[in-house]
């Protein structure tokens, strides 16, 4: 046991490190110049006061020492829990505008993921046994997984946003609130999270729907199933053991949603303007701030390992064959 | 007498048609026979092993009737045959090393199993340790996980698992082909054992080693191409068979103490007929060294000798 999670720590301080360093270099190496962009902004016709300015900012974000040294300072005080000063919102930290924008991505693809790989799973599995419900289901998943989500975004925000009007197409909360416990700013805060929630819902549906269809259809005619049939078992014990065997790949696939819970929302956010880590990447782009960029794609890094991290533990507690391979006792 | 079949047919559908895999075979089954089902692929020996337990979905009951101990076997009929399954007509399938779930410890999937036949797993607890013991297992593979098992292992628990209600017909679908020589002559021998504790009363083995089966059965029956070709006595299947066929397939087993270095092993020359729309009268007239006019008519299956049955106009 020690020894199988001592491995995937390992491999995990490892994936952790390079994910870190490739981070790192991603925003260095990409063209253009944010202090310039800075200073542009702040238009200065006098060259001296832009050197002194551009001096000051380089001191600031550590741009003026040599880049092995601004890598080993990264590392220094990424674990001190300091990501840098933002350009983008200067002087704010990093990790305050990340905290500020973390709840809104999580408020929305946790519900979003874990409610479809619910619901998704418990469809596919009804539709495994029934023809009606396959004939329905399947193809509207199929339709569902195929379609881009933040094209199914764009049309809900369009339908039910714009043209509709049932539900605010923009923001997190209405932009005459401050955001306080009330009961109205919190009901903006749900009118204006739904659309969203609901594009990255539907989406993910379909595609649990039909994998775990497929995956029950396979293990009822597995050779266990059979064996039960044959001793005459009813057929609810037979779908039991089934739908249980069948979750073990489903989970898998929770677990890599989860990882991505961040990334995934990017262009989600983009649409309906929703302040959540995505629109923090975009932004971070286009006001190349490097710092923020990095501390979310960091932020993101960390997220998938973790999930995964989580995953693992979950798996060996659900299925004895990984416990088995752990002690290496499987003959 | 335990089993009797008689003309029982059963399809394949096909979008081409019917298979016609088992074609009408009639015999009976004596109280503790240990009776061989031998025959190449697709010659309907395996068919008629399921037929007996559960039709799978391709399969489609034409006609035919079983009886076991007196008592009709409703094989068309899904739902009533769970009166019998397991308790009246067990199996021990071809696949034993997969046919137990991998994510449930056997002693739990076993007790989940009775139960749910309504049968109280704490009643047949001591019965299934000693069985467990007697084909020289530990106890406590119940609180393990299949996958923990080596594959003789997994079959001998799934050989306990499915006589563990002492059934009256116990259908072994080539139990031994995934085994090494030595584990398959070990299994072999517990079938023996099981019938002579009476944990089964008769029992078909259906297998393609003839000389495997030989050890242990009372009777070899031999089919070819859906229907049956001969049901004799093992010894006399071996050393006395009347059907060319058989005579045939005998001939092609590999002889003790014979080097084939100089000889080589001779096969059975062409195929065996499609039985999607198989040739009139007796089926293996193509291939036949003997075949002559009468044999476009069907041979019946008749009695020759005492026990000793053969589908062939020229067996007398």
């Amino acid at each position: 046991m020690r020894k199988y999670f001592g491995r995937k720590i390992f491999v995990y301080a490892l994936t952790f490190f390079a994910a870190v360093t490739i981070n790192w270099m991603i925003p260095r190496f990409m063209p253009g110049d944010p202090v310039q962009s800075r200073l542009a902004r702040a238009s200065l016709s006098n060259p001296e006061a832009s050197q002194a300015m551009r001096d000051y900012y380089n001191s600031v974000f550590g741009l003026d020492m040599p880049v092995w040294q601004q890598y080993l300072n990264f590392w220094g005080s990424l674990f001190k829990g300091d990501l840098g000063v933002s350009i983008w919102l200067f002087p704010t930290p990093v990790t305050e505008v990340i905290m500020d924008a973390v709840p809104y991505s999580l408020g929305l693809l946790l519900p979003a993921i874990l409610l479809s790989w619910v619901i998704g799973n418990k469809f596919g599995a009804y539709a495994a046994r029934s023809k009606w419900l396959d004939n329905t289901v399947l193809p509207v998943g199929y339709v569902l997984t195929a379609t881009p989500y933040m094209w199914l975004a764009l049309l809900l925000a369009w339908s039910l946003g714009i043209v509709g009007g049932f539900f605010p197409s923009s923001g997190a909360y209405s932009f005459a609130l401050r955001p306080e416990f009330s009961w109205v700013f919190v009901s903006s805060l749900l009118e204006h999270w739904f659309l969203p929630f609901l594009s990255l819902f539907l989406v993910s549906l379909g595609g649990w729907a039909i994998g775990m269809r497929n995956m029950i259809i396979y293990e009822l005619e597995s050779e266990y199933a059979n064996y039960l049939q044959a001793l005459g078992a009813p057929r609810r014990l037979i779908r039991r053991y089934a739908f249980r065997n069948a979750m073990l790949p489903q989970l898998t696939g929770l677990a890599v949603q989860l990882g991505t819970v961040v990334a995934g929302a990017l262009l989600t956010e983009i649409v309906f303007s929703y302040p959540g880590l995505g629109f923090l990447i975009l932004q971070a782009i286009q006001n190349q701030d490097f710092f923020l960029l990095q501390g979310v794609f960091l932020f993101i890094v960390a997220g998938v390992l973790i999930a995964n991290f989580i995953i693992d533990i979950v798996y060996v507690l659900v299925d004895p064959r990984t416990r088995i391979q752990m002690q290496g006792g499987a003959k | 007498m335990s089993l009797k079949v008689s003309d029982l047919r059963v399809y394949y559908r096909t979008l081409r048609g019917d298979v016609r895999a088992l074609d009408g075979p009639a015999f009976t089954l004596a109280d503790g026979e240990i009776m061989g089902l031998a025959g190449e692929s697709g010659s309907g020996k395996s068919t008629l092993g399921k037929s007996l337990i559960r039709l799978d979905g391709r399969m489609k009951y034409v006609g035919g009737a079983v009886e076991l101990d007196g008592d009709e076997v409703p094989v068309w009929d899904d739902r009533k045959m769970n009166d019998f399954r397991y308790k009246r007509i067990s199996l021990i399938p071809q696949y034993a090393m997969s046919a137990m779930n991998p994510t449930r410890k056997i002693g739990r999937m076993t007790a989940e199993l009775l139960e749910s036949r309504g049968v109280r797993f704490r009643e047949v607890r001591e019965e299934l340790n000693r069985r467990i013991e007697l084909v020289g297992l530990d106890v406590d593979v119940l609180d393990r996980y299949p996958i923990e098992l080596s594959g003789g292992m997994k079959q001998r628990v799934v050989m306990v698992l499915s006589t563990l209600l002492n059934p009256s017909l116990l259908i072994a679908d080539e139990v031994t082909s995934a085994l090494d020589v030595s584990t398959q002559r070990a299994v072999a021998e517990t079938l023996v054992e099981f019938r002579d504790r009476r944990f089964v009363k008769s029992m078909i083995v259906v297998t393609h080693d003839i000389s495997l089966v030989y050890q242990i059965a009372d009777s070899i029956m031999v089919m070819y191409a859906g229907r049956l070709a001969e049901k004799a006595p093992a010894r006399t299947i071996i050393e006395a068979p009347r059907h060319p066929y058989t005579k045939m397939l005998i001939s092609a087993l590999p002889e003790v103490g014979v080097k084939y270095a100089e000889k080589r092993l001779t096969g059975i020359p062409g195929s065996p007929p499609g039985l999607l729309d198989p040739p009139k009268g007796c089926r293996f007239r193509a291939r036949c060294p003997l075949a002559s006019e009468e044999c476009e008519e069907q041979p019946p299956f008749v009695e020759v000798e005492r026990d000793h049955y053969v589908a062939c106009w020229k067996a007398e």
